[in-house]
């Protein structure tokens, strides 16, 4: 579980690589808490397109990503999951809580 | 059912073994010519099983978690992931979409997960003697692949 972070203009993004498990959750969510208390962003992007395995970990930490930016008044989405994550998304109905962009397309 | 083939495996909650025992399972229904899709599907309620006995069955210690897949008759794919961990008080809450006793890591969708994946889910608990979960799913013959 490889998580790279790229900021420009108030964004803040996470891109994803690998398997995101259980086994791999809680040292992502330590990358990522450091991520947000450096930078403090308006604006996160959970880029999934490196990611190859995704179980409901991967929700925990995606709640946990949302609930700490709205509680700084920000905004988190998700971009480009692929296939496997993807229908894990949708299984867990996130979709309701926060935008799942697949490609260039918000839905 | 006639039972077709299968394999046995055994080892211990630590959660290195995550990935482990979804590659194993994937390796051994590879043998049935899953979808990328159906593949996924097993890998991802085998994670959901094998995480729930690593959080839930021994959450202060280390304990045994056994995994057995058979190919039943029809190209049907059974999985069984057991634990003598601390078993679960109402198996009826503990798999209701988002019932988590797990904290902020866990987001309570592992049972949802696997019901929506697997033609069926079956979980037997008793307090302090286990759980044991059966998932099922059907692979479908692809046209001119077998």
């Amino acid at each position: 579980m490889i998580i790279k972070t790229a900021y420009t203009g108030g964004k803040l993004t996470l891109f994803f690589a690998g398997e995101l498990d259980h086994h791999g959750a809680r040292e992502a969510a330590e990358t990522i808490e450091d991520a947000l208390d450096e930078y403090l962003p308006r604006d996160c992007v959970i880029d999934l397109a490196g990611l190859s395995f995704m179980d409901s970990s991967g929700i925990a930490l995606i709640l946990r990503i949302l609930r700490r930016m709205n509680r700084t008044g920000g905004r988190a989405w998700v971009e480009n999951p692929g296939a496997q994550p993807l229908r894990v998304l949708d299984a867990s109905g996130i979709e309701r809580l926060l935008p799942v962009a697949v490609g260039a397309q918000r839905r | 059912m006639k039972k077709e083939n299968y394999i046995k495996l055994e080892f211990p909650s630590r959660s290195a073994n995550e990935g482990f025992a979804r590659a194993s399972a994937a390796a051994f229904a590879a043998q049935l010519d899953p979808t990328l899709e159906e593949l996924g599907d097993i890998k991802t309620a085998v994670s959901e099983a094998v995480t729930n006995c690593i959080v839930h069955a021994y959450p202060d210690s280390i304990g045994k978690i056994a995994m057995r897949l058979r190919i039943l008759e029809g190209g049907k794919l059974e999985i069984v992931i057991r634990d003598w961990g601390r078993g679960i008080d109402d198996v009826a809450r503990a798999m209701e979409p988002m019932f988590t006793t797990g904290g902020a890591d866990r987001s309570g969708m592992g049972f949802t997960i696997m019901e929506s994946f697997m033609d069926k889910l079956k979980v037997r608990s008793a307090p302090g003697r286990g759980t044991t979960v059966t998932l099922v799913r059907a692979v479908k013959p692809r046209t001119g692949r077998r």
